[in-house]
C-alpha cells in the first residue's frame, strides 16, 4: 500500500522542481514548461487526497485544474508567438518593454 | 517472489516517482527547449501512472490525451515555429537565487512536514467511493461522469467559457499584424 504521505513527497518534489525552474531560467519556453510541472504537482496532492478520503471531488477538480493548464498553455505560447514577432527573442531578460 | 509480489505497488511506484524527478530534473538541466520539452513528456507520462496507482483511471487517460498528446504538441510546435535558441544563464542569477532556494528549501519542508502530518492519520479509504455511481459500483470514468455533470454542471460550463476565451485570445495574439490600424 502507498501511504499518502509518498505521494505528497513526489508532488512537494515536483513543485519544488517547477518553482526552482521558473527562477533559474531565462528561457520564456522553459519557464512555461515549470508551470505544467507545478499544475501536476497540484493535480497529485488532488489525487491523493481524493484516495485518502474516499471522496471523488478531488479527482472531479483535478479535471478542472487540466483544463485550465491547457488553457494556460494556449495562451502563453500565443504570447511568445507575438513576443517573438516584436522582440525576436525569447530571453526574458530582453523583455522590459514596461520598464520606466 | 513472494516480496516482490506483495511489494509490487511500491516498486511501481518508486520507478515512476523516479522518472517523474528525472524529467522535471531534465526540464531544468537540459539547455535546448526541444531535449526539455522531450524530459517534460516523461514526466508526464510518470505522472499518468501515478494517477493509475492512485485508483483514477480517467485522469489518467486525460492526463496523456491533454498533456502527452496536445500540451506537448503544442511546445513542441512553438519550439520549432520561433527557432528558440538555447539562452545562457548568466550567473548573476543563479548566485541569487542560492537564498531563495535555501529559504524556500526550509518553508516547503516544514509546510510538508504539516501535511505529512496530517495526512497520515489512517490507511486510505479502499476506493470503492471512487466507482460508485448513485449506488451502484460502476467504474471510474462513469463515476467522475457523474459527478462532474451533476454535482459540478455549473464549474464545467464556466471552464468551457475559460476555454473559449482562452481560444479566442491565442487566436488574436497569434495572428500577424494586419495592414492599417490592426488589432495587435
Amino acid at each position: 500500500m502507498i501511504s499518502t504521505a509518498h505521494v505528497l513527497v513526489l508532488s512537494l518534489a515536483l513543485f519544488t522542481l517547477g518553482v526552482v525552474g521558473m527562477a533559474v531560467r531565462r528561457n520564456f519556453i522553459t519557464v512555461l514548461m515549470c508551470v505544467e510541472l507545478i499544475l501536476n504537482a497540484a493535480n497529485l496532492n488532488f489525487i491523493a487526497f481524493s484516495r485518502q478520503l474516499g471522496d471523488l471531488t478531488g479527482q472531479v477538480f483535478a479535471v478542472f485544474v487540466i483544463t485550465i493548464a491547457a488553457a494556460e498553455a494556449a495562451i502563453g505560447l500565443g504570447i511568445i508567438v507575438a513576443l517573438v514577432r516584436l522582440k525576436q527573442t525569447v530571453n526574458l531578460d530582453q523583455v522590459n518593454v514596461m520598464e520606466g | 517472489m513472494t516480496w516482490f509480489l506483495v511489494h509490487f505497488a511500491e516498486i511501481v511506484f518508486y520507478s515512476l516517482a523516479a522518472v517523474a524527478l528525472a524529467g522535471a530534473v531534465g526540464v531544468i538541466a537540459f539547455r535546448s527547449p526541444v531535449h526539455a520539452a522531450l524530459s517534460l513528456l516523461g514526466t508526464f507520462l510518470a505522472v499518468a501512472g501515478v494517477f493509475v496507482l492512485m485508483q483514477a483511471e480517467f485522469l489518467a487517460a486525460v492526463q496523456v490525451l491533454v498533456y502527452a498528446g496536445g500540451v506537448m504538441v503544442l511546445f513542441l510546435f512553438v519550439i520549432m515555429l520561433v527557432k528558440a535558441r538555447d539562452i545562457p544563464d548568466e550567473p548573476q542569477y543563479v548566485r541569487r537565487l542560492v537564498p531563495a532556494a535555501v529559504g524556500l528549501g526550509a518553508l516547503l519542508a516544514a509546510l510538508v512536514g504539516v501535511g505529512i502530518w496530517a495526512a497520515s492519520g489512517g490507511l486510505p479509504a479502499d476506493g470503492a467511493a471512487l466507482r460508485m455511481v448513485a449506488g451502484a459500483p460502476l467504474g471510474n470514468t462513469e463515476a467522475v461522469g457523474w459527478s462532474l455533470y451533476r454535482d459540478y454542471l455549473l464549474p464545467f460550463e464556466v471552464v468551457s467559457i475559460v476555454l473559449l476565451v482562452a481560444m479566442i485570445g491565442a487566436i488574436v495574439m497569434g495572428r500577424k499584424e494586419s495592414g492599417r490600424g490592426g488589432a495587435a
